[in-house]
């Protein structure tokens, strides 16, 4: 990581650092920080991970902190559970979370349960994470987001990153936390560039779990959404500023516990809203804040119902067409905000 | 005359008689008990076990063992109280004190006893559902078991676990979804491996469980890593309903780790476990890997309280059980006919044991039920307070960690 020196030494040394970097900087500092932590999953060490995120961790910690293992993802996600109750400190990967079916009993039954039933003797640091939901062809049963799902369930805390700050704050985050978490990333978003600034940068930057982040403010309409859709988001802001209109575009961070009060406050202000989102729409992400915010504060100051944009309700098709049509893109959702603010 | 007194009750008290001169004997045997010089009994003896089956095993556990008078009670009694406590737990679910999902190892006893006899506090234990014979083992006392069945505050899981989630140090359980502790209990080997504290994992699962592929992915990985893990299948021939042969292709579970050395043990007979056990342990401790152990044992009850046991398997069966192979029985025979203890001995054991039982039984039908306040707690661990919503949007808990 090189940091380039503006002309005025008093700027911040802000730089730009893809997802998959800040996530490898953010398991790379980890594992120093506690040798508790340790990695395992399928391809992470001596591939660098499937997707790279785990790239020289295997050669600077060796087997013992990072460890390949069998296509066995019930097995293995089990013994990363029962390490985890004699408080090692593991971070499971899942190729992609469409995996993590064929393991979600030791999710939800071993991971998120044992604390409760326990009545707080056993506790599970563990960490779950991969990439989720819609990435580009790979069809069908490589596509689904699991934010719904693992949202649902009481004793996990859900995260979704959208920036490269988001990414290695909330993985390290998630790693200091004594709870099971698991964590939504998003295989398109790895190789994009954000900026990250000095404070960021630094061994100790966490982002909290459970707030959300404005990420551009606004007075005309509330934008909720996570993560690769924030950025449509804000590319649909960005041309609806154009014809006047402003949007707040908020980013959720975190699914679960779900930051609300900072969504009720926007719609107070805005008196609109619409969730974007890339799941399924029944039972989802959406179908969540629309409740909540019914149920609070900011339901009288609606001037509209709410309106959810969100992945086409059918198992993902192949065809390019098909499938761009079945992800909410920028028009979808400039077509929703104009439809709620009737313009 | 004294002597002559003491000669005549030993001789009465040590013979097939003794039932008989029980009653007669009990108010005259405390006298005696008191009176008798604990000299009197050996120290130790040693006994022929069962030779256990060996599956890539070029040795085993020795043929013989050493019990002294001090193991022998011990575990009569506590191989009782777990009959006892499984018992009275019988009669509370009955009563409706206990509901929902109740599966007693009333038979099994020699499993827990033997296991724990040979391994440390500081090694641990996993095992799934049918664990109330390892939760009182592995430290947690009886009227906090009951008290956790009948659901109240002073259950060691506080009332919210129940049967089936029981815990205490370096126990995990207490699992209902079958199989899932047999990757959790690697996973826990794996870390003592980690750790590198010469620590091991006893993880426990029935013949039903044996089928579970997460099992046979657990043996590849274990296997492969080499976990301190001893896998072991507590047979007790039946899968809830399904008898082992209708099942299994393979019925030799001891063989079913492949690539793993395995061993079958008689599950009701203790010393014969402890020996494996302690052969298991000596293993796995070395740094050989996991090993998989079969404890061919029996359960009196059915599968859980809603089964009656008898639909897949015939009255006689059980009895024949009961009568030819119970473990405490066994244990009792070998003591008595070894003199390292005397019939009234373990009798006044028995009366212990069994005023154990009622005190925890009284305590868990008196005990309040847990507070209100606790639903919300324990969501997260190490957490600050937060809210939990509850049925509608008004009514919240908190939640404390």
């Amino acid at each position: 990581l090189q940091q380039r020196r503006g002309i005025r030494l008093s700027a911040p040394a802000a730089v730009q650092v893809t997802v998959r970097d800040a996530l490898n900087q953010a398991l790379d500092e980890e594992l120093e920080r506690d040798e508790r932590v340790f990695l395992l999953g399928e391809e992470v060490a001596q591939y660098d991970g499937a997707y790279k995120i785990s790239r020289g961790l295997w050669k600077k910690y060796g087997d013992k902190r990072v460890i390949d293992t069998p296509i066995s993802e019930m097995g293995f996600t089990g013994i990363a559970v029962g390490a985890a109750m004699v408080w090692l400190r593991p971070v499971c990967e899942f190729m992609t979370f469409n995996f993590s079916m064929q393991a979600i009993d030791q999710v939800i039954n071993s991971a998120a349960k044992t604390c409760y039933m326990s009545a707080g003797a056993i506790a599970v640091p563990i960490v779950f994470r991969g990439p989720n939901g819609a990435s580009a062809g790979v069809a069908a049963q490589h596509s689904q987001c699991f934010a719904a799902w693992y949202g649902h369930c009481p004793g996990l805390k859900v995260v979704s990153p959208w920036s490269s700050e988001d990414a290695k704050g909330l993985l390290k985050a998630s790693i200091r936390d004594d709870n099971p978490v698991v964590m939504l990333e998003n295989e398109l978003l790895y190789g994009v560039p954000f900026e990250m600034s000095e404070q960021a940068q630094s061994k100790d930057f966490v982002v909290p779990i459970g707030k959300a982040k404005i990420e551009r403010q606004g007075t005309h309409v509330t934008l909720v959404s996570h993560s690769r859709p924030v950025g449509h988001c804000l590319e649909a802001a960005a041309v609806l500023a154009k014809e006047g209109v402003e949007c707040e575009v908020i980013n959720l961070r975190t699914i679960r516990p779900m930051d609300i009060e900072t969504v009720e406050a926007s719609v107070v202000k805005t008196n609109h809203l619409v969730t974007v989102e890339g799941g399924w729409p029944q039972f989802g992400v959406g179908a969540e804040i629309c409740a909540r915010i019914m149920e609070g504060s900011a339901f009288n100051y609606l001037d509209a119902p709410a309106v959810r944009v969100t992945g086409a309700d059918v198992p993902m098709p192949y065809a390019k067409i098909l499938e761009d049509n079945c992800i909410p893109q920028v028009k979808d959702i400039i077509f929703a905000v104009k439809k709620t603010l009737n313009i | 005359m004294r002597k002559m007194l003491l000669a005549a009750l030993s001789r009465v008290l040590q013979g097939p008689a003794a039932a008989t001169a029980a009653a007669a004997g009990r108010t005259a045997s405390r006298v005696m008990v008191a009176s008798r010089n604990y000299a009197d009994f050996a120290s130790e003896a040693t006994f022929e076990i069962k030779k256990c089956d060996l599956h890539r095993l070029e040795e085993g556990p020795s043929t013989t063992a050493v019990m002294t008078r001090e193991e022998g009670l011990h575990y009569y009694k506590t191989m009782q109280t777990i009959r006892r406590m499984e018992l009275k737990s019988d009669q509370l679910y009955k009563q409706k004190i206990i509901r929902g999902f109740c599966h007693l190892y009333d038979g099994q006893e020699a499993c827990c006893v033997g296991l724990e006899a040979a391994i440390k506090p500081t090694d641990h234990v996993i095992t799934a559902y049918r664990a109330h014979g390892f939760t009182y083992t592995r430290g947690v006392p009886v009227r906090e078991i009951l008290a956790e069945l009948t659901g109240r505050k002073g259950g060691c899981a506080k009332g919210k676990g129940g049967s089936m989630h029981m815990y205490t140090k370096n126990f995990y359980g207490g699992n209902g979804i079958v199989g899932a502790q047999v990757p959790l209990g690697a996973g826990i080997a794996l870390a003592c491996k980690y750790f590198g504290k010469n620590e091991v994992c006893l993880t426990l699962y029935g013949d039903g469980a044996a089928n579970q592929g997460q099992i046979f992915e657990t043996y590849n990985m274990a296997a492969l890593w080499k976990l301190p893990c001893i896998f072991i299948c507590e047979n007790n021939r039946y899968g809830m309903g399904t008898s082992v042969e209708r099942a299994a292709a393979s019925t030799d579970y001891y063989k079913r780790g492949d690539y793993i050395p395995g061993l079958r043990v008689d599950g009701m007979d203790v010393l014969c476990v402890r020996e494996a056990a302690k052969f298991a342990t000596e293993y796995c401790r070395a740094g050989k890997g996991p090993l998989v152990m079969e404890l061919q044992t029996y359960r009196y009850h059915g599968h859980s309280m809603s089964d009656p046991g008898i639909s897949y398997r015939t009255r006689e069966e059980i009895q024949e059980v009961r009568s030819k192979s119970d473990p405490i029985t066994l244990l009792k025979d070998r003591m008595v006919n070894n003199n390292l203890a005397s019939i009234e001995e373990l009798k006044e054991i028995d009366v212990t044991v069994r005023k154990e039982i009622e005190e925890g039984a009284q305590f868990a039908t008196t005990d309040p039920e847990p507070p209100l306040e606790e639903l919300g707690n324990h969501i997260y661990f190490n957490e600050p307070p937060f809210e939990v919503r509850g049925p509608n949007q008004w009514i919240r808990y908190k939640s404390v960690s």
